[in-house]
């Protein structure tokens, strides 16, 4: 009896009850009264769209995409992905230069990291700022995040043979992000996987994942990286049976949620295998394995979980590392979102907003005074970073620090 | 990962649970499926019995302060229905005439908030009643959104401007003894609701809008950080799709999040609800509930699922999970040992504990007694 089937929706839209609970979850709703919130901009809006795509509502660009409206729903709708997958349907509008430019993370990343040195002088200058404000509409509070001379990839490369010892392996997705500007956090990986006897691979080619590409209206290159990842990940996965580890939390949730249910490419055969290095590292632990933490090791923490991480449901696993370590001081903050959802937060059009978004969370920072803030993304790292002067870590690098 | 409880449903009655249970030293995990019924809280707990003092502290330690007062309340339509325990916020009375002159004070444009119905109640019971709208240049921003103009903004804004509305009103003020506002206040700052009532020279009367309710949301907040606080962990927007299950205990449950990362416990508790959230589901021939496969009592025939008339009292919702006298589940008739339930999902089924919330606060009490026995 396979009732079910007659009654299933795309993104389960036909499941919502009206009930509202998504618009008390929503960040944008409470800071930009332009936004048609999600229950109107997702399931309300899909019975209209599938009548008459005229009535696609251009506001819905102002969905930060943070799927707090789907953690929040007691009936399954995948809101979040209802809004986004209509942007992908009727959006037709080109996207402008500057969300080019924000989108192609791995394209900028290459051009510029020959010339970090002076790239990275020339995008801290104030008047550099000034003119990205006026001419791309790049907010100029916003900085650059740096970029880094010697690549992770290169630097993983000149260890690979002395990683392939170990009798353990696992593939490692970088992202852009551990490429081309803060490599620190993929050595900090390799330190604590190698003494937990696991050696890290590269995949033979990554892209980005795709993220930035998808919100700013460029889905079919999105889809490209995400047959050319899916692509890689099987050859890590199935020919060479290893998990594949990201440290950033939005690559993972976009390789196994996004790719399915926004792009439609499968990802069946290697959903599972894909992990958040946390978890990871959080299930060798239970399983026994030891890490030698330094005597005397102190550090007051409090730890973010970003909007994506939610979503997924593994919060968990990095706030419970954190609690392992001897001699650390732990607060979970409040869960709510920082704000600045990747690319859109640097958009001059959303930064007001993206701030007052982040307000309550910056309060609470603030009022916790912690030593560092403890997160697992990167785009929240400089949201924080930017807005409350307190130093962001990832996990995986207060981990690396804590232990021998 | 290993835990001493988890409790499956993270609305009113899992998070008493699991708030007792911290607080007993254990180590518990929540694991809910979305947001929950208490986002649809009228602000009274639909019980007549006196509640035990653990109750009352349980929610005072979280900051929420009830009153037990038996009387009736005032519905969002103008009807009255009978109550006794209630948040500070939400007034009862001895009868229904409460009032003389009421003054009721209304936003302008917004509709979830039924100004012309309560006065239409209100007159029925005797009382004369006059509404008025308020125009605050703060509101002006959700006429760009009118469909999103919804309690739970409002009540963003209203944290900050309350003192406004305040003013306005002790303006409109005449000869009334009563002025009744939309619950839109004090959803960040709690003690909102006692300062306007300080400042209006009337007895202020906070009454329901359409959901998400304000008290609700409030309550469901300061219980899950309360509950976090303790070192309970709320795994939020979860859900568990499979339990595993050895001659009669229950071993671990996988979830949708974790796929093949399971949850293990020594004691679980189901507080999954009703049919909104999925505790309870139907087809045309049964009703079953979906994680345990427990056993269900309901109507064989169909057509005693439902009366046609629409407003009586419908017999489905009466139906629900079967439990033993100390709530364990039943399966096959036989009770799975270390699974407990609570909460709506077990319908009508062990009447002693009494209905709704009430029995959702005392079936939570009473399983984690059973639980800490042992």
């Amino acid at each position: 009896m396979k009732l079910q089937e007659y009654t299933e929706s795309k993104h389960n839209f036909e499941e919502c009850m009206k009930c509202t609970v998504c618009t008390a979850y929503c960040p944008v709703l409470q800071a930009n009264p332009l936004y048609p919130g999600p229950k109107q901009a997702g399931p309300d809006g899909e019975r209209l769209r599938l009548k008459d795509p005229y009535f696609f509502n251009q506001a819905l660009k102002y969905c930060l995409n943070c799927k707090r409206c789907e953690v929040a729903c007691p009936s399954g709708v995948n809101v979040a992905d209802l809004i986004q997958s209509a942007r992908i349907k009727y959006d037709h509008t080109p996207p402008k230069l500057r969300d080019r430019i924000l989108a192609s993370t791995d394209f900028m990343g290459k051009l510029a990291r020959p010339f970090a040195p002076i790239v990275n002088g020339v995008t801290s200058l104030g008047i550099t700022k000034t003119v990205l404000d006026a001419t791309l509409k790049i907010d100029h509070h916003r900085t650059f995040p740096k970029y880094s001379g010697m690549g992770f990839e290169s630097w993983l490369k000149l260890h690979r043979k002395e990683q392939a010892e170990f009798p353990e392996q696992v593939a490692y997705f970088h992202g852009c992000y551990v490429n081309y500007n803060y490599p620190q956090l993929g050595k900090d990986l390799v330190k604590v996987l190698n003494a937990l006897g696991v050696g890290v691979q590269l995949l033979e080619k990554e892209k980005c994942c795709g993220i930035a590409l998808i919100t700013n209206g460029m889905s079919a290159e999105a889809r490209k990286h995400a047959v050319h990842n899916i692509g890689q990940l099987r050859q890590a996965v199935v020919d060479k049976g290893l998990k594949v580890l990201t440290t950033s939390s939005t690559c993972a949730l976009t390789m196994r949620d996004e790719y399915p249910n926004l792009l439609g490419v499968d990802n069946a055969d290697v959903r599972e295998s894909l992990l958040l290095a946390t978890r990871f590292i959080y299930e060798k632990l239970e399983k026994g394995a030891q890490l030698k933490f330094k005597p005397g090791y102190h550090k007051k923490i409090a730890y973010h979980t970003p909007c994506h991480l939610e979503k997924m449901g593994w919060g968990i696993f990095s706030q419970k590392l954190l609690q392992m370590i001897p001699g650390v001081e732990f607060t979970l903050l409040d869960t709510n979102c920082c704000g600045i959802s990747g690319t859109y937060g640097f958009k001059k059009e959303n930064y007001e907003v993206s701030q007052a978004i982040g307000e309550a969370l910056f309060t609470q920072i603030r009022a916790v005074n912690p030593e560092v803030v403890a997160c697992d993304c990167e785009t929240c790292k400089w949201q924080i970073e930017m807005s409350t002067g307190y130093t962001v870590m990832n996990p995986i690098s207060i981990l690396a620090e804590a232990i021998e | 990962m290993k835990f001493d409880t988890v409790i499956i449903g993270g609305g009113l009655s899992g998070m008493i649970a699991g708030i007792t249970l911290q607080k007993a030293g254990q180590r518990t995990a929540i694991i809910s499926t979305g947001q929950n019924a208490l986002h649809f809280f009228s602000g009274s707990f639909e019980s007549m019995q006196e509640p035990e003092q653990r109750v009352l502290d349980l929610f005072a330690e979280a900051g929420v302060r009830l009153h037990y007062t038996p009387g009736v309340r005032l519905m969002p339509l103008g009807t009255f229905k009978e109550s006794a325990l209630s948040l500070e916020d939400v007034d009862l009375f001895p009868t229904p005439a409460f009032a003389k002159k009421v003054l009721i004070v209304n936003f302008t444009g917004y509709h979830d908030f039924f100004s012309s119905f309560l006065a239409e109640g209100l007159e029925k019971q005797g009382m004369s009643c006059r509404v008025r709208f308020l125009n605050l240049p703060e509101m002006e921003r959700f006429e760009q959104s009118p469909s999103e103009m919804r309690s739970v903004q409002i009540a963003r804004t209203m944290d900050r401007v309350w003192e406004k509305v305040v003013q306005e009103v002790r303006v409109l003020l005449k000869d009334e003894d009563t002025v009744i506002l939309p619950q839109v206040f004090g959803l960040q700052d709690t003690s909102v609701p006692g300062r306007i009532r300080q400042n209006i020279p009337a007895r202020v009367i906070f009454a329901g809008t359409l959901p998400p309710s304000v008290p609700g949301l409030r309550t469901q907040i300061l219980l899950k950080q309360r509950y976090q606080l303790l070192g309970g962990t709320y795994l939020m927007g979860d859900e568990v799709v499979r339990a595993h299950t050895h001659r009669g205990v229950v071993h671990s449950v996988a979830t949708k999040n974790l796929d093949n990362h399971y949850v293990e416990a020594d004691s679980f508790i189901l507080s999954t609800g009703s049919f909104f959230s999925k505790g309870l589901v139907s087809n045309p021939f049964e009703v079953f509930e979906p994680i345990f496969g427990l056993d269900v009592e309901f109507k064989e025939d169909r057509n005693e699922w439902y009366n046609p008339a629409f407003k009586e009292d419908q017999p489905y919702m009466h139906f629900g999970v079967k439990a033993d006298a100390n709530l364990h589940a039943l399966k096959d008739g036989k009770p799975l040992k270390n699974l407990y339930v609570a909460g709506s999902v077990l319908g009508d089924n062990c009447p002693e504990f009494g209905t709704a919330a009430g029995k959702a606060i005392r079936t939570a009490l009473h399983a984690v007694d059973q639980i800490l026995k042992k």
